[in-house]
């Protein structure tokens, strides 16, 4: 299985991706750069976290500007899984591949600490290794990861099971605790914490290991049988 | 012909503005208590080049795609032709 990890100026997790996929799940991974158009090549594609543009005018606003948000538009219609992490996630929200928009923190400080997570939803491509209500302890580290949606977009995200993550602590003020979301299809999932930065013991926890790990177990799995 | 315009960008009634806040907060402990409340919003400039029956739509579009972010926040924007001196 081929990963990519998008890289805009001013990414900074890209590093933490690529080595999550590359020794924490043993399979292959590449860097492609913001100006390319192209990732037929690609099984999954991987927007890290960072700082996109520096996050002028709002976080992940003009990296969705970027050549290659064509080709991460079409990996998401074909059904590959495509996983945006914090700024990831903001370029997702930003590019409307997901519902809603990223407010500051509602304490106003930038937050960085591990924070357990609540899986809502097991039953998707990037949570099939995990239970329903486990616990896991992934790190955040953001600034504007206060989710908001309207009424009927949070009605909508109840009703399809979209939402697959949330605190159990509140950290930021999102609403409904909520931390990662997938889009209706269930292959583009966006969520605030880092598992890329969770999956070996000696970082503090290996939880996020299983979400890269429920990626790859499902391709093989729809591999397995279209071959 | 040039113009100037100036664009806001302000949240949308409901959407809770935590530097708002913040600065409301601020002010009451100043001893402004008849503050009700502080909202925090954007304005940018921008000098732009076009014909005059399509720099409205232009700075629409440019709202839509760019400078606003329509699920949070909403947009205002004043147009000014610039008369060379």
């Amino acid at each position: 299985m081929k990963f990519a990890v998008i890289m805009f100026p001013g990414s900074n997790c890209d590093i933490d991706m690529f080595h999550a996929v590359e020794e924490a799940v043993g399979e292959e991974v590449e860097y492609v750069w913001h100006n390319d158009t192209n990732l037929d090549r690609f099984d999954a594609v991987l927007l890290p976290g960072g700082f996109s543009y520096g996050d002028y005018l709002r976080p992940g606003s003009i990296a969705h500007f970027s050549p290659i948000m064509s080709a991460v538009k079409k990996a998401a219609e074909e059904g590959k899984p495509v996983l945006g992490v914090c700024n990831g996630f903001q370029i997702l929200l930003e590019s409307r591949l997901l519902p809603g928009a990223m407010r500051r923190n509602e304490n106003l400080h930038f937050i960085c600490k591990t924070v357990p997570l609540r899986v809502e939803n097991p039953d998707t491509m990037f949570t099939n290794q995990y239970q329903k209500s486990d616990e896991i302890y992934i790190p955040v580290a953001h600034g504007d990861g206060n989710y908001y949606c309207d009424e009927e977009t949070m009605t909508a995200l109840k009703d399809n099971n979209q939402i697959v993550f949330t605190y159990v602590n509140n950290t930021n003020g999102s609403r409904e605790n909520i931390a990662g979301i997938t889009n209706k299809a269930g292959n583009v999932l966006g969520m605030m914490p880092h598992p890329e930065r969770a999956v070996e013991d000696l970082l503090g926890s290996a939880d996020g290991k299983k979400l890269f790990a429920s990626i790859v177990k499902q391709w093989r799995e729809k591999h397995a049988i279209t071959t | 012909m040039t113009f100037d315009v100036t664009v806001y960008i302000t949240w949308k009634e409901g959407v809770l503005d935590p530097q708002g806040a913040a600065v409301t907060e601020s002010l009451h402990k100043l001893g402004y208590d008849g503050v009700e409340g502080v909202s925090i919003s954007k304005m940018m400039k921008v000098r732009l080049q076009a014909e005059k029956d399509n720099v409205e739509q232009q700075v629409v579009e440019m709202c839509e795609k760019l400078l606003a972010n329509p699920v949070i926040e909403d947009y205002t924007y004043e147009i000014e032709e610039v008369i060379p001196s």
